[in-house]
């Protein structure tokens, strides 16, 4: 069981939103979805939640087409900036109606998460604040139980406790479920230890697909002293370096098995963060 | 030295040593049961694979154990294991580094077997 992504493109007018896009998404895993600006991120995903239609190509959910497919589209679930939920409505109407549309929703679930994130139920959509709308429509996507979650800046204006309460919260429904989850977003830092596949778009086209463990590999910082540092980095294939006071360090690309010191020098692996803004360099809107 | 701008080695490897150290410091007493991947994935925040493979090599070196449907156990033993382990690394570890300090420092052999008598006697 999965979600095929098979040579998605998708044209805004002359704007090429997505070139010739393949992914394939397996069951019981945490994705990221990494891509600067207008990368084509939120229109990967919402094209997979059937949010708005694609110009060519397909998408399978489960082996069922996604494109205005109830069958397919009750295995998914996207949660997004885009206001879908009636001003009017409260929460536990939306708790309501999502359980209408997913029948393996689970309300009390839904109240339980309400209450770590200490959000009034009775209150309508039109008087959450940022945050609260934020929390409020991440509850409904993990209530739904749905088999493919996709979440979209999940983490929207939300308080540092409250970032925190949702990944914890989304680890723990990971490990007691067989779901997959999609995040996708910009501030990689703080989800870097939580996913454990990367994807990376850039220009609608997807440039990797790997683990994170692997992609960490695949690069490293040296750092001593400034002599030293260029010395090592001489036949290495240098990213960028940095320097501070006399102590210079150097992000380079290949795989180095010794982590740790190298006399004076100090080997470390290098960040998702480091590698996604080399992977992406100037690539931004 | 150290001036670190990423962590100092892959997260697994990180849970594998602080678990490592609290079984040594005797936080888990042999033949008591440690958290679970799960609880150690929700407090830390981190993917529960990544968590598993820390724990795996634990499980390797002899030092925790699983049983079946209960969890993840402190095997007996395990603290001479890691004793002996570090015992074998204390040179690279402690005095290598010292030495190449105190090198820096231009401190003499006699001058450093004097301190570390020093620090003795406290």
């Amino acid at each position: 069981m999965s979600i095929e992504i098979k040579n998605v493109s998708k044209k805004y007018g002359k704007n090429e939103a997505l070139k010739d896009v393949f992914l394939e998404l397996c069951e019981n895993r945490i994705y990221g979805l990494l891509g600067r600006n207008g990368a084509g991120k939120s229109t990967l995903l919402k094209i997979i939640a059937n949010r708005i239609p694609l110009t060519s190509g397909e998408v399978l959910v489960n082996g069922f087409d996604c494109y205005e497919n109830n069958r397919a589209q009750s295995f998914v679930f996207l949660m997004n900036d885009e206001n879908t939920y009636p001003e009017t409505m409260t929460v536990k109407e939306a708790m309501y109606w999502t359980k209408k549309f997913y029948p393996e929703a689970d309300i009390q679930k839904g109240e339980r998460l309400a209450k770590q994130f200490s959000l009034d139920l009775k209150k309508r959509f039109r008087s959450l604040s940022t945050g609260y709308r934020t929390a409020a429509k991440y509850i409904l996507a993990i209530m739904s139980n749905a088999e493919y979650t996709l979440l979209d800046e999940p983490v929207l204006g939300l308080d540092a406790g409250h970032r925190e309460l949702l990944y914890k919260t989304l680890i723990e429904e990971y490990a007691d479920s067989q779901r997959t989850f999609v995040i996708a977003t910009h501030i990689i830092e703080e989800v870097s230890n939580v996913i454990e596949q990367v994807i990376v778009i850039e220009k609608g086209r997807v440039i990797e697909n790997d683990s994170a463990e692997n992609l960490m590999l695949s690069g490293y910082s040296v750092s001593g002293s400034e002599k030293e540092v260029d010395l090592f980095i001489k036949d290495k294939n240098v990213i960028s370096t940095e320097k501070i006071g006399s102590v210079k360090v150097a992000y380079i690309l290949g795989k180095q098995g010794n982590i740790g010191n190298i006399g004076d020098l100090e080997i470390a692996p290098l960040s998702l963060q480091k590698l996604f803004v080399r992977l992406t360099e100037g690539k931004g809107e | 030295m150290k001036f670190t701008f990423t962590g100092d080695k892959p997260i697994y490897l990180e849970i594998a040593q602080q678990l490592e150290d609290a079984i040594f410091t005797g936080v888990y007493p042999e033949e008591t049961q440690i958290p679970s991947t799960t609880e150690l994935s929700v407090s830390l925040q981190i993917n529960p694979a990544t968590v598993l493979k820390g724990m795996n090599i634990l499980v390797d070196e002899d030092i925790i154990y699983k049983k079946r449907g209960l969890g993840m156990f402190v095997k007996t033993g395990a603290v001479g294991k890691i004793t002996d382990k570090r015992k074998k690394s204390f040179y690279a570890s402690f005095i290598k580094p010292l030495l190449i300090e105190a090198e820096k420092l231009n401190l003499s052999e006699d001058e450093i077997l004097n301190l570390i008598k020093g620090e003795n006697k406290k």
